[in-house]
């Protein structure tokens, strides 16, 4: 079995390249795919503990974190769309109505 | 799973989920991220989480991504020109994304993480110990997930939604202000 350091790593890498991208880029669909990196980062961490406890839970967890990603997938897209639609842009630093 | 396989597959999912950050075409984005989500499910399906790695294939891959890509069609979104930000943020960002992943690396890597090594029981990761767990101990969780995929479609449906009178919102708006 690959050493649970290993895996750890690679999912704190991916977590911190989606950290990234939510903070570089200004596309807000590019954002949005970027919390769906971390997600998964998180559910890869989820998966590696749990085989190694030996223990369902974790894979539980990772049903539910699925269950969310697409609610929250299904209502920020529709978000999207619906600023789409009154502002024609999806460039994050274009909405600045609620900014102080 | 032996090692050179873990390496290859880790070493595509960090390739392309960098991809999914620095790709200036929407379209090319998603299809990195789809890259990760499947080499992601390949390393699941390796660490005994089979019904897990193919419902992360059928439901994120499958399901979600097309999602993302209707909505690309929709917007009818292009390659993004001119500059895509500053360049301090750039550095800032990649120096902050740096730290956290050395900061999570101390954190989560054993020895600082202390788990109890212990051997998988008969039947680990198959669809009935999922189920098992499912529908004994997480049962509520369940039950209010339903409620929760419920209560999204709604939203999004009535986020979505025209409103009625307002076929264009440009104009709507004229008329408004």
């Amino acid at each position: 079995m690959i050493p649970l350091t290993y895996m750890m790593s690679l999912s704190a890498i991916i977590f911190a390249i989606g950290v990234a991208g939510v903070i570089i880029r200004r596309n807000i669909l590019v954002m949005f795919m970027s919390i769906e990196l971390m997600l998964n980062a998180v559910n890869l961490a989820f998966i590696a503990i749990g085989s190694r406890l030996g223990s369902m839970d974790g894979q539980v967890i990772v049903f539910f974190v699925m269950t969310v990603a697409a609610a929250e997938a299904a209502v920020g897209l529709g978000i999207i769309i619906s600023i789409f639609r009154n502002r024609e842009t999806v460039h994050a630093d274009d909405l600045t109505l609620m900014r102080w | 799973m032996p090692p050179f396989l873990f390496i290859f597959l880790g070493a595509l999912a960090i390739v392309s989920a960098l991809g999914v950050i620095v790709q200036r075409n929407p379209i090319h984005s998603l299809l990195a991220l789809i890259a990760t989500l499947m080499t992601v499910a390949i390393l699941f399906i390796g660490e005994d989480a089979v019904v897990v790695g193919f419902l992360q294939i059928i439901v994120y891959a499958g399901a979600i991504m097309v999602l993302f890509l209707f909505v690309i069609w929709l917007l009818n979104l292009q390659v993004e020109t001119g500059p895509t930000g500053h360049l301090a943020l750039k550095l800032f960002g990649s120096l902050a994304a740096a730290l956290l992943a050395t900061e999570l690396f101390f954190i989560l890597a054993p020895p600082h993480l202390r788990v109890k090594f212990t051997r998988e029981p008969v039947g680990y990761g198959s669809l009935a110990s999922l189920a098992g767990k499912l529908f004994t101990d997480y049962l509520v969780a369940f039950e209010v997930a339903s409620v929760l995929l419920l209560a999204a479609v709604v939203g999004s449906v009535a986020l979505a939604r025209r409103l009625p009178g307002t076929d264009d919102p440009r104009a709507a708006r004229k008329v408004a202000s």
